[in-house]
């Protein structure tokens, strides 16, 4: 089956002043990590259906539970990997000390998420005429995202390493047959895999720094009061 | 420049209008804003410097195109969005021609004979073909429909009988179908080399793998329940239960497998033990993938040999082609759903946004209408020039939104907004344009590089895609430029009429705003006999302070719009469905009326057999008799159906009466449309072919004709059989197969039941209860929340009736109150004590012997207020004083001034002129004249207690202070016939020179602090001073008197602390009592000959940088807010400072704090912060007013907050959220209290309000005076027993809120 690194459903809003209420900083962290888990497993599972539309053109009545028909720890990988990166993304800021100033704001990731699952929908849906024209295609697109939505540097290294390790170890997880592809089509699976983890960790990134903007926000406000 | 002479011109037609002017001068954002960094007002500027790069001078033509175009927007709003519409809707047009969606197939129906595979080019002069009907479709379907019965019928039979036979034929005509070959001498063709190969069943559908073929040919028919096997059917000894146990369980309304199998509907096959008719109908579906008319018309031939049909009229030479839509499955909705929702987050992300405008509602649509019909128009003009759209427009719809984004829209917004507010708004619009002209246009560059880049990926989808994203992209760009700003304007200007209508008195002569659209039933209050009449505001006034998402929902329920949303959304769907016909729901009603009408049977049943038979041998092959003449050998062994079939066929004719009559009708013809439009569909889907945007083909149906003898019937019964017993009654008989509808019919009235309910509840909690009376019904109220609300309790007129305490000369100065005991001070120095059960006057200070001419006083005060009226230039009119003159002279004075005039200071005060004019002339005029040097008048100190009292300072007086303000206020005059009135106490001597700045009240001591520092201590009983203190120098600014500590806060910012000491303890609390009914006060607790002294115990003297301007005493702690931005806590017991509070980015005005250790404080900036007292840490901090907030109250879940801007804001206590604002008279905002936890009351001008805190409902408004336009309630004080005491120009006005009174006992 095919594995894919997602982004944000709904994060929703409402909890924006829950989180300013709680003032532990652990606390916010496993809220955050939390909720960057819940929104990778979400998508990872949507994103799953997108991929599996592909190789089956109809779904017969009954076939509806092929969303759970991939490994089971498919999902949860994913999840942990988004919640790990989520994470990291703001952390990496923090200690580079270069803040990230550029378009802050929900509608801004709403828009990356947006296009993230068009991404993905552009590689399931859309016929290309070879691999090599399906690979450009969309590491141009992979590479807009990053341009559109974050423009750090640190962003970019740390979307081609992650890219780089998890086509990696797919890899390997096909070669040892522990897992594999429905489309026989190695070379094909390939072409997409690393811009899809690209794209994946911009968009995890994003959000998660959005989510440690509240928090940001928090501290500040602390240190004001002291 | 030009910019500032418009904006001053502007200024001067506002202040015309009245009272506006100041807020040209009140931002101070203006001198930043007056100089827009690209706006060039006129053409003058366009003419670049001969240094410019040519990216600036394209910088300077793109803003000075987008001012202009602004310019003529703001202009002529109507045209342009009529202008707009009208292309938005030629853009549309060309949609019309696009097919409405709908899943349900569309039919071709074209001739047998001449049939040819169409070519996929598509072919331009067939105008009657579809545009679908290109190449080969999926599959040809030949069905073979064999209606059987046992004839004749005889008693001896069993219900199974009636169908067990003529299924068993099945096995044979399949074998016959199988084996037919025809060859015509360029080839043998069998069905195995025609049919549509199948490989696997898709896995999953392993309950299917033995019934449907699986790696061959698809040949469906009845005979696949036992595999095709003659043995297993034979050897079955329950058929019906064969057939149920693949059926799914539960209602199930695709196509079932029982139907896939049996090519009828299951009620019309007649297998079923309770069949009246007893004929069995079934269909052998034969699935060709490729067409060969000879072998068709050779099978067809030989099987009607075999089986002739007699009495068939169908007609057999059109071949139906059906297209199926694109199939939307659950699987393929959740990835579509969640790039929906994500759509909607990023809408309502982007649009929350949008704010400062008057409609942010009615903003945000305008911003997706803008979105969506450039999308339309972007699909109208890409099918206008050819372009059909191949991508399914649902699912790259939210992308296309995304692509082409809310951003500039919002972004223009902000901008408008953020231009200076005193600015027309054609002004405003082009500035606002031209500021963000270059960004919006690198963006727009920007994405279409992007686009253009994309489009060169040669993939087809991605160019499609790009392409609508171009021209999408182009089309929002011309609606925002002209549809969207032209919609701001609009709402810009709306937000200046309402400001106008807000600001202005209602006698300034512009017409009252129209009322909202909340209450329209609200009638105008009836006019009272009564002085005091107690009416509820008008509406325009009402509707400030619902909240707005309330004021949607009222507007949605008023209107009845879901309802009419879901009645007309209903219409179009029927009408669709009907329309579109997905389930043949037309032919189904045909069918059902033909059925029914004896006149359709006969004239469809009747005529046709004998016309039919002609035309059906030589309909349908092209050469009948060439396919007969090469029957080929292998149909000749088998002759035994034929002959029996042959044999039987008499039978009718004979008239025997228990024949089953087999006819066949009109409905036989195409008798899979009665099936269920999925049918095709999932029947192809079990091998994972889709049916979707392709076609199948359906040859015209192979009619079979079985007649069965009895005999025959008997011998292939299964010996258990016999054990059904024959059906009971013939009545019951069509029960059970109508079984389904009666479900289908129960399930439905159930659902419906259950959602009119729904929507029962739904109308209930929105719509009002008490749909025609007065008011508006609140879901959220509960009953008993309230003391008095609009339509239930509301108190007697006679109840609440101003209590009215005359007896000062002048206007109240100071109020005092511990809830017993109310003592006032007026600006004539004279102190009143007053019972606040009956409202007598207790007490006189000084006494009537003893009182100087107060003129003096009170001349002294009349230029305090003067100052304060010189600070609204605009409000003095002629400008009588010439101390006013002087003052606006003197230097530093700031550009920021305060934000609301206070003509109620002056104005209201019309009976003081003699007294002025009589001052005038005995004042020698170098005191009129009034320039004092830096140092020598410390005319501020004046104005800072006029504030003090009244409302906290503003910064721009506060800054025009002398800095030092240490030094002893100078005597301003030589009193004149001054007499040294005589002390009475004999120990002290009261001051009557100088005014009381401060006033406190406990037990029946009544603190003064007057403004040459003195603190005296007066009894409130008997009129007498008990002790004076005089060791500061500095005026009193407040005072807080706790137990028997007084703190008295100093102009100079020092902060005094005091102990009263009696020789014996002050009895403060026994006073409280019996309530002085009588005029005669009981006597205090201690006597007149205690010594009491007021001890200096310590002065911290410099408490703060600047002029303490509150003081507040409360749970032990002592609070002081002053100019220099910080507010420090005290603990009352040692004088000890505990915190030092920052926060504030101006100087404080207003501080709250209470027993419960909530500190909540207001600045000049506008800001409220809410401190923890006991670890001194700020909880929350928001921006709430434009200017000064001048009062603060907090209750237990809100605070309440007053601003300059006039403006009362109710704010959550915890999450510091605004919860709803109310907009207050001018220069009335600062009074307020709050009477219970959800009873706040503000005064007005000549009247108090009551206001529901939980909804901000205005309850009650209670006028004070005969004359509306009275003087404004500048101080209002609350007492316990929930009376509040308000002044009102000269007087007291005492009010008892008799309900509250209830509610509290």
């Amino acid at each position: 089956q095919s594995t894919v690194r997602s982004g944000s459903g709904q994060t929703d809003p409402s909890r924006g002043p829950y989180i300013a209420v709680i003032t532990n900083r652990s606390t916010t962290l496993v809220i955050r990590g939390f909720m960057l888990f819940s929104i990778g497993v979400f998508l990872a599972l949507v994103l799953n259906l997108l991929q599996v539309q592909r190789n089956v053109t109809l779904f017969p009545p009954d076939v509806i539970s092929s969303i759970f028909s991939s490994a089971w720890w498919v999902p949860p990988c994913c999840g942990t990997a988004s919640a790990i990166i989520g994470l990291l993304y703001p952390c990496i800021d923090c200690r580079l000390g270069e803040p990230h100033k550029f378009k802050r704001e929900w509608s801004s990731v709403m828009r990356c998420v947006a296009v993230f699952v068009g991404i993905n929908h552009a590689s399931a849906k859309v016929d290309f005429a070879n691999n090599v024209q399906l690979s450009l295609t969309l590491a141009a697109l992979s590479i807009g995202l990053w341009w559109t939505f974050d423009r750090s540097r640190s962003g970019f290294g740390l979307g081609v390493v992650i890219a780089l390790l998890a086509t990696l170890s797919t890899q390997l997880l096909v070669y040892n047959g522990v897992f594999q592809y429905t489309s026989p089509d190695f070379l094909y699976i390939r072409s997409w895999l690393p811009c899809i983890f690209f794209a994946g960790v911009i968009t995890m990134g994003n959000i998660g720094r959005q989510l440690a903007l509240y928090e940001c926000k928090l501290m500040s406000e602390k240190t004001h009061q002291d | 420049m030009a910019m500032d002479c418009i904006g001053s011109s502007d200024a001067f037609k506002l202040g015309i209008l009245g009272s506006i002017v100041r807020r040209s001068l009140d931002a101070p954002r203006r001198s930043v804003l007056a100089h827009p960094r690209t706006a060039p007002p006129d053409g003058r500027q366009l003419t670049p410097p001969p240094r410019m790069t040519v990216r600036e001078r394209l910088r300077e033509k793109i803003s000075a195109a987008f001012y202009r175009h602004g310019l003529l927007c703001a202009s002529y709003p109507v045209p342009i969005i009529l202008f707009t519409s009208a292309s938005i809707l030629a853009c549309c047009y060309p949609l019309l021609r696009l097919p409405l969606p709908g899943t349900g197939p569309v039919e071709f129906t074209t001739r047998v004979r001449d049939y040819t595979v169409p070519s996929h080019e598509p072919q331009g002069d067939l105008g009657e073909q579809p545009d679908w009907y290109r190449g080969p479709p999926v599959a040809y379907i030949q069905p073979v429909l064999v209606k059987a019965a046992v004839s004749p019928w005889d008693s001896t039979l069993v219900p199974v009988d009636v169908f067990r036979s003529p299924l068993g034929r099945v096995f044979s005509l399949l074998e016959e179908i199988r084996n037919h070959v025809h060859d015509d001498g360029s080839g043998i063709r069998s069905l195995e080399a025609l049919c549509l190969q199948v490989t696997d069943l898709l896995p999953g559908l392993r309950r299917m793998q033995r019934v449907l073929p699986e790696h061959g040919c698809l040949l469906v028919s009845p005979g696949n329940y036992w595999q095709n096997q003659r043995e297993l059917f034979d050897s079955d000894p329950d058929l019906l239960k064969t057939v149920h146990q693949h059926e799914p369980k539960g209602l199930h309304t695709s196509a079932t497998l029982r139907d896939l199998l049996f090519g009828v509907p299951v009620k019309h096959t007649g297998v079923s033990l309770y069949s009246r008719k007893r004929v069995v109908t079934y269909t052998i579906t034969m699935v060709l993938g490729s067409y060969d008319a000879r072998f068709l018309s050779s099978l067809r031939a030989r099987l009607r040999q075999l089986h002739p049909s007699v009495n068939c009229s169908l007609r057999e030479d059109h071949m139906v082609h059906v297209h199926f839509k694109e199939e939307i499955g659950m699987a393929e909705l959740i990835p579509l759903v969640t790039t929906y929702i994500i759509l909607f987050a990023y809408i309502y992300f982007s649009t929350r946004k949008i704010d400062m405008v008057k409609s942010k509602w009615g903003l945000a649509l305008a911003a997706v209408v803008t979105v969506l019909s450039s999308l339309l128009m972007s699909v109208g003009l890409c099918t206008l020039f050819g372009l059909t759209p191949t991508l399914n427009g649902g699912e790259i719809f939210p992308y296309l939104v995304v692509v082409i984004g809310l951003e500039n829209v919002l972004v223009l917004t902000k901008s408008v907004v953020s231009t200076p507010v005193d600015l027309e708004v054609k002004l405003r619009i082009a500035q606002g344009l031209s500021n963000e002209s270059w960004s919006i246009m690198k963006n727009m560059a920007t994405e279409l590089c992007i686009i253009l880049i994309g489009y060169f990926t040669l993939v087809p989808a991605i160019q499609e895609f790009c392409l609508f994203a171009v021209v999408g992209l182009v089309s929002d760009f011309f609606l925002q430029m002209f549809f969207f700003t032209t919609v701001l304007s609009i709402d810009i200007r709306r937000m200046e009429l309402a400001d106008l209508n807000r600001r202005l008195p209602a006698e300034a002569g512009m017409p009252l705003p129209k009322p909202g659209p909340l209450r329209p039933r609200e009638a105008p209050p009836p006019p009272r006999p009564s002085p005091h009449t107690i009416t509820l505001q008008t509406p325009a006034f009402r509707n400030l302070r619902l909240p707005k998402r309330l004021r949607v929902v009222y507007f949605l329920a008023r209107t009845r719009l879901a309802q009419r949303f879901i009645m007309v959304g209903t219409v179009i769907w029927i009408g669709i469905l009907a329309y579109t016909d997905p389930a043949g729901l037309r032919t189904y009603l045909a069918a059902q009326v033909s059925e029914q009408s004896p006149l359709g049977d006969g004239g469809a049943g009747g005529l046709p057999p004998h016309l039919g038979v002609a035309p059906v041998f030589p309909g349908p092959g092209g050469d009948p008799v060439g396919t007969l003449s090469v029957l080929p050998a292998p149909a000749e062994p088998t002759p035994l159906p034929e002959n029996q079939s042959q044999g039987h066929h008499g039978a009718p004719g004979e008239g025997v009466p228990l024949v089953p009559q087999i006819s066949w009708g009109a409905e036989d013809e195409e008798g899979w449309r009665r099936l269920s439009f999925r049918h095709w569909p999932s029947l192809f889907s079990y091998y994972n072919i889709t049916l979707a945007k392709r076609y199948i083909s359906i040859l015209p149906v192979i009619p079979i004709t079985l007649h069965l003898s009895p005999r025959e019937a008997i011998e292939t019964r299964h010996p258990q059989d016999t054990r059904h017993p024959p059906p009971p009654s013939l009545k019951t008989n069509d029960l059970p197969a109508d079984l389904t509808l009666y479900k289908v019919a129960a399930l439905g009235l159930a659902a419906g039941v259950l959602l009119v309910l729904l929507l029962f509840c739904l109308y209930r909690v929105l719509c009002s209860r008490n749909y025609g009376q007065n008011g508006v019904a609140h879901g959220r109220r509960r009953r008993g929340d309230l003391p008095c609300d609009d339509y239930g309790y509301s108190p007697p007129i006679s109840e609440i009736s101003p209590l009215l305490l005359c007896g000062h000369s002048m206007d109240i100065e100071c109020l005092a109150s511990d809830g017993m005991l109310l003592a006032s001070c007026c600006l004539a120095g004279q102190i009143r004590v007053w019972d606040t059960q009956t409202g007598d006057c207790l007490t006189v200070i000084p006494k009537h012997g003893l009182r100087r001419s107060s003129s003096s006083g009170c001349w002294e005060q009349r230029d305090g207020w003067d100052a304060v009226g010189v600070a609204e230039p605009e409000n003095l009119g002629g400008g009588t004083e010439p101390g006013g003159g002087v003052f606006d002279e003197g230097e530093g004075y700031p550009l920021r001034r305060r934000t609301t005039p206070r003509p109620a200071l002056f104005e209201n005060q019309p009976d003081l002129t003699p007294l002025i004019d009589t001052n005038f002339d005995s004042q020698p005029p170098s005191h009129l004249l009034l320039t004092p040097p830096r140092d020598g008048f410390d005319f501020g100190g004046l104005v800072e207690k006029a504030y003090l009292e009244h409302e906290p300072p503003s910064p721009g007086l506060t800054a025009s202070y002398p800095s030092p303000l240490s030094g002893p206020p100078p005597q301003r005059r030589r009193s004149l016939g001054y007499i040294q009135p005589p002390a009475p106490q004999g120990q002290e001597t009261p001051d009557w020179e100088s005014a009381v700045w401060a006033m406190e009240l406990r037990g029946n001591l009544i603190a003064a602090g007057r403004s040459n520092g003195k603190l005296e201590l007066w009894d409130a009983v008997e009129g007498s001073l008990r002790c004076s203190n005089e060791d500061g120098v500095s005026g009193i600014t407040a005072l807080a008197f706790l137990n028997n500590r007084i703190v008295a806060a100093r102009l100079d910012g020092s902060l005094d602390f005091f102990t009263v000491d009696i020789n014996k303890p002050l009895g403060l609390l026994q006073y409280r009592g019996p309530p002085g009914r009588s005029n005669m006060p009981p006597s205090p607790c201690y006597s007149s000959e205690d010594v009491i002294s007021c001890q200096l115990t310590r002065s911290v003297q410099c408490a703060h940088q600047k002029p303490i301007t509150v003081l507040r005493a409360a749970a032990g702690r002592v609070v002081t807010g002053s100019q220099d931005h910080t507010v420090r806590v005290y603990r009352l017991e040692d004088s000890c400072c505990l915190f030092t509070l920052q926060g504030h980015s101006g100087g404080i005005t207003a501080i709250y704090i209470d027993q419960t250790m909530v500190l909540a404080s207001g600045g000049q900036d506008g800001a409220i912060c809410l401190w923890d007292v006991l670890t001194g840490s700020r909880v929350s901090h928001v921006y709430g007013h434009r200017g000064d907030v001048t009062s603060l109250v907090c209750t237990t879940s809100c605070v309440i907050s007053s601003g300059l801007d006039d403006l009362i804001c109710i704010w959550d206590r915890s999450t510091g959220i605004k919860l709803y604002s109310i907009q207050q008279e001018v220069g009335c905002g600062a009074s307020l209290g709050v009477i219970s936890e959800s009873l706040l009351v503000t005064g007005g001008q000549g009247c108090v309000s009551f206001w529901d805190l939980n909804f901000g409902d205005l309850l009650q408004t209670v006028y004070l005076g005969q004359s509306s336009d009275g003087q404004g309630v500048r101080q209002l004080v609350v007492l316990n027993n929930a009376a509040i005491v308000c002044d009102f120009g000269s007087e007291l006005s005492l009010v008892y809120v008799p309900s509250v009174l209830e509610k509290l006992d």
